[in-house]
C-alpha cells in the first residue's frame, strides 16, 4: 500500500518535484519605507580593512550622495550591493524580506538593482540600439533570448530611451565609436532600460561637459521619488546640485550624514578633505 | 552563401553520377568524398567559431566532441558489419573477437539501431559538454584556463581511448566498416548520399548558428565575450548561456563527426589528439572569426591547402601550419574575411 | 640414481667439515691431497654420465685447489671443452671454426684445435645449481666482504641443515658486521628446520624483521607445515612485521618514484610557471624549448664521445644558453606584439611549437635519439634488500631541488629578479618608476625557456630524445602550473611534486593511463573548486 501510495504522490500531476520548483526570490517588501540595509558590514583584502562595520540605511525614493577620498571604500560597497563582493561579516538586505548576501549579481539585478560602473561599461561591439536591449527589462531565461523580438511597446520605450539619453541618431552607431560622455549617457540609459528600483550611479558626472552634468542632474532628481538612487561622485559642484541627504565615507565606515551643508560645516569631514 | 552550398549539394553529385567518366566535367568519387570531408571540417570550424567568435571561448577540446560523435557512428557501422567479419562472429566485432572478449560490453548494446547511435551522436557529446560546461561556467573558470582545461579533457579521452580495455578498439580504433542502412560504403550512389547529407548538415547547422548570432541570446553572447562582468549586473546568468552555446556547439561538431566517420571509413583515437583540436581553432581564425561563413572558407582552405602540401611536401606541412598559426595572429586578426570586408570598407 | 641428493650432500658436508676442522693439518699436506682430488675431478668429468659430472664438481669444489673456482665457472660458462684426441680438459674459446685452448693446469695456451676436434663440456640444470652453490662457498671464504656477503645471500634459499656448523664456522671468523648478520640470518633459517622446538623459537626471534626473500619463503614454509602453536604463533607474528616491513618500504619507494616524477614535472613547468606567472603569456612552445635543451645536450655527447660526463655537465649551460635564446629571439619576433591577448599567443606559440618540432624532425630526422648517462649516474642504491633507489633518479631529483633553489633566490635576491616582480606586480608603475618593461619580458622569457632548457637536459638522461619529447610534458606542464596557482614558484613545487606523487600511487590501484587521466580529471574538477590553484595570488586585482 505504502508503495503505492508513494508512487501516487511521487505522479500527482498536480505538483512539480522540489527540484523543478524556480528558487523565486520574494518580492521587494518595504513596509518599513528602507529600501536598503546595509549593517555592520566588513570586508579586508589582505589585511586592509576596505569596508569597516559600515552602516547604512537607504529610504525608498531617495537621492542619497556618497562622498569621500580615494580609497574611502565607495566602489567596494557598490561591489557588496551588487554582489560582486561577499563581506566578511555583516548583513545587507533589500527591503523587509530580500537578503543580498544569499544572492549572486544576476538574481540581484533581477530583483531589481542597477547599476552604473564608475568606467563606462558598454559592449563596444554592438550598437547603441542592443546595448539598451540587451539591459532591457524582461525575461533573461536563455530559452526565451534566444526567442525574443521586440514588441512595438518595447520599442516605443527605447526610443524613449533614446530620448532621454540623446542619442536618438546615433542609435544604429556601434557603442565602441561613441565619445566618453556619450558612453556615460549609454549607461545611464541601459540603466535605466533595466528599470531597477535602486539604482548605484558610480561618477556619472566624469568627462561630461557642464551642459551634460547639468541634464544628469535633472534627469536623476526626476528618477528620486519613483526609483532610490545612490550617487557616488567626487564633484562636489554636482553633488551640491543633485543632493539632499549627503554621506561621508572614511576609511571604510561612515564618516557622516546629513545635508550638504552639515556634512561641509563637519569639522571631521574638512579634516579628511584637507588635512589638518 | 547558403546558395552556394545548394547549388554544391546539387551539382557535385549529379557529376559523379550521371556524367560518364570521360567527360571532363565528371566529378570522380574521391573527389567527391574529400569535398565532403571538408563539408564536416566547415561543420566543425562554423561550432568552433559559435563558441571562440562569438562568446570568447576558446575551446582547445572541440576535437573530442567530434570524435565522440565520430565513435558513435562508428559503433552503429561496427554492428553493421555482423558476421562478415574477419573473424565472424555475429555479435562481437572483430577487435573484441582479437581481445578474447565473450560478451559485448554494456555501452555497445543498442547500437545496432540506426537512430539510436544517431540519438548518441547527439546526447553523448552533448551531455559531456553539459557536464564540463556545468563545472566550468559556474566557477567562473574563464579565458586561457579554460582552454587549458579542454585541452587537457580531449587529452585525457585521448589516453583512454588508446586503452584496449576501453572497448573501442585501442589505438586501431573502429574500421572496416561494410554498409549503412543497408547500403554498401563502397557504392558511388551511396558515397553521393553521404556527401548530400553532410551538405545539408552544413546548411542546418549554418542556419540554426545564423539564428542563434542574430537573436538577442546571440548579442547577449557577444555582450559575454567583452563584458562579461557587466551582463551579469544587467541580470543575465551568464554560465547558462555559455553552457547552452557551448552545448549546442558540441552536438554541432558531434554530427560533424558521425558523418566524417562513414565517408573515410576509420575513426581512431588520434581524433582526440590535442593537435587536432588546435588545429581547428587556426581554421577559424584563418577565415575569420565571428562570422559564420568566414569559419566556412578557412575550414576549406587550410584543409585544401593541407590535403595538397601533405601529398606533395609531406616536410611542409607542419610548417606552414605553423607559419599559418603565427601569421594569421600577428597580421590577420580579423582573418581572410575580415580582410576582405576592410578593402569594401576603403573602396 | 645410486645416491639421494640429501646423502649426497651429507658426504659432501662431512667433507668440508673435515677440511676445515683440520686445517692446519690440511695446510701442511694441502700440496698432494688438494692436487690429488683436484686431478680426480677433472677427470671424471671427461665421463659423459650427469651422475659422475656430479661427483667431479664436488670433488674439484672440495679439492680448496686456488684454480677450482675459475674451472666451475668456466664449466658454468660452457667454455671448458674435452679435446677428443687425448681425452684431456682445458679452457676453449671460439674463434670463427676454430677453438682456442688454454691448459687449466697450468694456465698455458695450447694453441688451437678444429671445432669437431673438441667438444664442450655440457651440464643439465642440476649441475647448474650445484656448482652456483659450490662457487657460492668458495666464495664464502673469499678476502673480499662484498664478495662474501653475496655469496652468503646467493646459498640463502638454497641451505640445508647440513650446512648449519660450516656457517657457523664461518661466523667465529667473521669480521665484517653485514656478512656476519647474513649469516646469522642463514643460521637462523636452518633453525627453523630444526626438530627442537626451542631452537626453532630461537631463530624466529633472531629472524624477525629480515626482509630476506628467502626468509620469507622459509616461514612460509614453516607457517604450513608447523605443529606447535606457539612456534606457529611467533613464526605468524614475524611474518607479519616482515610484511609490513616491506609494506612500509613499498610506500617508501612509491614514494620516491613519485617525487622523482614530481621533480622533472618541478622542472618542466618552473620555466612555464615564469612565463605564465610574470608577463601572462601562455607559452605552448615551453615543451619545444625543452626539447632543445635535450638535443643540446645530445649534440655535445655526439662532439665529445669520449667523456660523457664532462658533455653533461657542459650541456647544462649550453641548453640554458641555446633554449633561452630561442626564447628570446620568439618574444621579440612574436610575443611582444600580442601582450594582453592571451588566447593569441596561446595559438601563435602553438604555430611556432610546430615549427620548432618540424624544424627538429627535418635536423635530427624523426627517430628517437639516446643519450647516454654517465657511469656515476647509472646503478642504483641498495638501501635494503627490497628498496632500492636508482642513482640518475637521486641525481635528478636533487638537480631540480637545485635548480628550484637557484631560480628562487635569483629572483628574490637579486636586482634583475626585484625588477621582473615589480614588472609581474603592476605594470604600469615599474614602467614609471623606471624599470625598462621590455626589457624585463624578454629577459623573463629567455630565463622561463633556459630554464626548459636546463629541463630537457634532465628529462635526456631519463628517456629517449625526440621530436615528441615536449609535447608528452606540455599539458602535464600546464596543469602543475594551473594546479599550483600562478605566478607561485612555491606553488609550482609543491604541485608538481604532490602532483607526482599522486599519480605514482595511483598507478599500482588503477594502472598508468588511467592514473594520469584520473590526475586530469582531478585537476580540471579542482579548478572548478578553486580557479586561482593551491596558492592564489592575493589581493583585490586578483579578486
Amino acid at each position: 500500500m505504502n508503495v503505492l501510495e508513494g508512487v501516487r504522490t511521487f505522479f500527482r500531476r498536480d505538483q512539480v518535484f522540489d527540484f523543478l520548483i524556480p528558487d523565486i526570490p520574494p518580492d521587494l517588501d518595504l513596509t518599513h519605507g528602507i529600501i536598503l540595509y546595509l549593517e555592520g558590514i566588513s570586508v579586508s583584502f589582505d589585511g586592509f580593512k576596505a569596508i569597516d562595520n559600515l552602516n547604512l540605511y537607504i529610504d525608498d525614493g531617495e537621492l542619497r550622495c556618497i562622498i569621500g577620498p580615494n580609497g574611502a571604500g565607495k566602489t567596494t560597497m557598490m561591489d557588496i550591493i551588487t554582489g560582486k563582493t561577499t563581506p566578511d561579516s555583516g548583513s545587507a538586505w533589500f527591503g523587509q524580506q530580500i537578503n543580498l548576501l544569499k544572492m549572486d549579481e544576476p538574481e540581484i539585478a533581477m530583483a531589481g538593482i542597477g547599476r552604473k560602473f564608475q568606467k563606462p561599461t558598454v559592449f563596444e561591439h554592438h550598437t547603441v540600439i542592443d546595448n539598451l536591449e540587451l539591459a532591457m527589462t524582461g525575461d533573461k531565461r536563455m530559452w526565451p533570448t534566444l526567442n525574443a523580438r521586440l514588441s512595438g511597446e518595447q520599442r516605443d520605450s527605447i526610443d524613449e530611451i533614446l530620448n532621454i539619453i540623446g542619442l536618438q541618431k546615433l542609435y544604429q552607431d556601434r557603442a565602441g565609436s561613441l565619445s566618453h560622455g556619450q558612453k556615460q549617457w549609454l549607461e545611464i540609459g541601459m540603466l535605466l532600460m533595466q528599470n531597477p528600483k535602486l539604482l548605484l550611479v558610480d561618477e556619472p558626472a566624469a568627462g561630461m561637459t557642464h551642459q551634460e552634468m547639468d541634464r544628469t542632474a535633472e534627469l536623476l532628481t526626476s528618477l528620486a521619488g519613483t526609483h532610490s538612487v545612490i550617487v557616488v561622485e567626487h564633484d562636489m559642484d554636482f553633488v551640491r546640485s543633485i543632493a539632499r541627504k549627503v554621506t561621508v565615507l572614511h576609511q571604510g565606515s561612515v564618516l557622516a550624514e546629513g545635508t550638504m551643508d552639515e556634512v561641509q560645516n563637519d569639522q571631521r569631514v574638512i579634516e579628511v578633505y584637507l588635512g589638518e | 552563401m547558403l546558395g552556394i552550398l545548394a547549388l554544391v549539394t546539387v551539382l557535385v553529385p549529379m557529376c559523379n553520377l550521371l556524367i560518364p567518366q570521360a567527360s571532363p566535367l565528371h566529378i570522380s568519387t574521391f573527389t567527391m568524398t574529400l569535398l565532403g570531408k571538408y563539408l564536416c571540417y566547415a561543420l566543425l570550424a562554423i561550432s568552433v567559431d559559435l563558441v571562440w567568435g562569438y562568446l570568447g571561448i576558446l575551446s582547445l577540446g572541440h576535437g573530442a566532441f567530434f570524435a565522440l560523435g565520430g565513435y558513435a557512428m562508428g559503433m552503429y557501422l561496427m554492428r553493421q558489419i555482423g558476421s562478415r567479419g574477419v573473424y565472424g562472429n555475429p555479435l562481437l566485432p572483430d577487435f573484441m573477437v582479437f581481445l578474447n572478449w565473450q560478451h559485448l560490453p554494456w555501452f555497445w548494446h543498442g547500437f545496432q539501431w540506426f537512430w539510436f547511435a544517431m540519438l548518441m551522436v547527439v546526447v553523448v557529446p552533448g551531455l559531456l559538454a553539459l557536464v564540463f560546461g556545468w563545472f566550468s561556467f559556474r566557477s567562473r573558470v574563464t579565458g586561457v584556463y579554460l582552454s587549458i582545461m579542454t585541452q587537457a579533457l580531449t587529452y585525457a579521452l585521448l589516453l583512454a581511448f588508446f586503452r584496449n580495455e576501453m572497448g573501442f578498439g585501442g589505438n586501431n580504433g573502429l574500421t572496416d566498416f561494410k554498409d549503412i542502412l543497408g547500403f554498401s560504403l563502397q557504392s558511388d550512389a551511396t558515397r553521393a548520399g553521404l556527401f548530400i547529407a553532410s551538405a545539408m548538415a552544413l546548411g542546418a547547422g549554418y542556419l540554426s548558428c545564423l539564428y542563434i548570432t542574430r537573436s538577442r541570446l546571440g548579442k547577449l553572447c557577444t555582450a559575454i565575450r567583452d563584458q562579461e562582468d557587466r551582463t551579469r549586473f544587467i541580470g543575465y546568468r551568464v554560465e547558462n548561456a555559455k553552457l547552452w552555446v557551448f552545448t549546442f556547439s558540441a552536438i554541432l561538431a558531434g554530427i560533424a563527426g558521425a558523418l566524417y566517420v562513414p565517408q573515410v571509413g576509420i575513426i581512431n583515437p588520434t581524433e582526440f589528439a590535442p593537435l587536432g583540436s588546435i588545429e581547428i581553432v587556426i581554421w577559424v581564425a584563418m577565415g575569420g572569426r565571428a562570422t559564420l561563413y568566414g569559419a566556412v572558407v578557412g575550414a576549406l582552405m587550410v584543409n585544401y591547402a593541407k590535403s595538397y602540401l601533405t601529398a606533395a611536401m609531406p616536410d611542409a606541412w607542419l610548417f606552414a601550419l605553423g607559419a599559418l598559426f603565427v601569421l594569421v595572429t600577428l597580421l590577420l586578426p580579423q582573418g581572410i574575411t575580415g580582410l576582405l570586408r576592410k578593402k569594401e570598407v576603403n573602396k | 640414481m645410486c645416491l639421494s641428493p640429501k646423502s649426497t650432500r651429507c658426504y659432501r658436508i662431512l667433507l668440508i667439515l673435515t677440511l676445515l676442522s683440520f686445517l692446519p693439518f690440511a695446510a701442511l699436506c694441502h700440496a698432494e691431497g688438494s692436487e690429488v682430488q683436484f686431478q680426480e675431478g677433472i677427470n671424471l668429468l671427461t665421463q659423459k654420465d650427469f651422475t659422475k659430472k656430479e661427483a667431479a664438481i664436488e670433488k674439484i669444489a672440495e679439492s680448496g685447489d686456488k684454480r677450482a673456482e675459475a674451472v666451475l665457472r668456466a664449466l658454468l660458462e660452457g667454455t671448458l671443452f674435452r679435446v677428443k684426441k687425448d681425452n684431456s680438459i682445458v679452457y676453449g674459446s671460439k674463434e670463427g671454426s676454430k677453438i682456442t685452448i688454454t691448459s687449466i693446469l697450468t694456465g698455458e695456451e695450447l694453441g688451437s684445435v678444429k671445432k669437431r676436434k673438441a667438444k664442450k663440456i655440457t651440464i643439465n640444470n642440476a649441475l647448474r645449481t650445484q656448482i652456483k652453490n659450490e662457487l657460492a662457498k668458495i666464495e664464502l671464504s673469499n678476502p673480499d666482504a662484498k664478495v662474501r656477503l653475496d655469496a652468503v645471500n646467493k646459498l640463502m634459499p638454497t641451505l640445508t641443515i647440513e650446512s648449519s656448523d660450516l656457517l657457523a664456522n664461518l661466523l667465529k671468523k667473521e669480521t665484517n658486521s653485514e656478512v656476519s648478520d647474513a649469516l646469522k640470518a642463514s643460521i637462523a633459517i636452518i633453525g627453523l628446520r630444526s626438530p627442537e622446538k626451542e631452537k626453532r623459537l630461537l631463530s624466529l626471534t633472531e629472524l624477525k624483521g629480515n626482509l630476506n626473500p628467502a626468509v620469507r619463503n622459509e616461514l612460509n614454509r614453516l607457517i604450513n607445515e608447523e605443529q606447535d602453536k606457539a612456534v606457529l604463533h611467533k613464526a605468524k607474528s614475524a611474518l607479519s612485521t616482515i610484511e609490513s616491513k616491506i609494506a612500509f618500504f613499498g610506500l617508501v619507494e612509491k614514494g620516491f618514484f613519485g617525487l622523482s616524477l614530481g621533480s622533472v614535472l618541478v622542472l618542466a613547468a618552473i620555466g612555464l610557471a615564469i612565463t605564465f606567472g610574470v608577463i601572462g603569456v601562455i607559452n605552448m612552445a615551453h615543451g619545444e624549448l625543452i626539447m632543445l635543451g635535450a638535443y643540446t645536450t645530445y649534440v655535445i655527447q655526439q662532439l665529445l664521445p669520449d667523456s660523457i660526463g664532462l658533455a653533461l655537465f657542459l650541456s647544462i649551460p649550453a641548453a640554458f644558453l641555446v633554449s633561452g635564446l630561442a626564447g628570446i629571439v620568439i618574444e621579440r619576433s612574436v610575443i611582444r606584439f600580442l601582450y594582453g591577448r592571451p588566447l593569441e599567443t596561446l595559438l601563435a606559440t602553438f604555430g611556432i611549437s610546430l615549427i620548432l618540432q618540424q624544424a627538429v624532425r627535418s635536423i635530427f630526422s624523426p627517430l628517437n635519439r639516446s643519450v647516454s648517462t654517465p657511469a656515476w649516474m647509472s646503478g642504483s642504491l641498495q638501501l635494503n634488500p627490497i628498496l632500492s633507489l636508482t642513482t640518475n633518479r637521486i641525481t635528478i631529483l636533487v638537480f631540480s631541488l637545485l635548480v628550484f633553489a637557484g631560480l628562487y633566490m635569483l629572483l628574490k635576491k637579486s636586482s634583475i629578479g626585484l625588477q621582473v616582480r615589480a614588472v609581474s606586480q603592476n605594470r604600469a608603475m615599474a614602467k614609471a618608476m623606471g624599470v625598462r618593461a621590455a626589457r624585463v619580458d624578454a629577459l623573463t622569457f629567455g630565463l622561463g625557456s633556459g630554464i626548459a632548457g636546463i629541463a630537457g637536459v634532465a628529462l635526456s638522461q631519463l628517456t629517449n630524445v625526440g621530436p615528441n619529447l615536449g609535447q608528452a610534458y606540455i599539458i602535464d606542464s600546464f596543469m602543475v602550473v594551473v594546479f599550483g596557482g600562478v605566478g607561485n614558484l612555491w606553488g609550482t613545487l609543491l604541485g608538481g611534486l604532490s602532483l607526482g606523487v599522486a599519480n605514482k600511487f595511483l598507478e599500482p590501484w588503477a594502472g598508468a593511463v588511467l592514473a594520469k587521466i584520473l590526475i586530469l580529471v582531478f585537476i580540471i574538477l579542482f579548478i572548478q573548486k578553486r580557479p586561482q590553484g593551491l596558492f592564489p595570488q592575493k589581493g583585490r586585482a586578483a579578486g
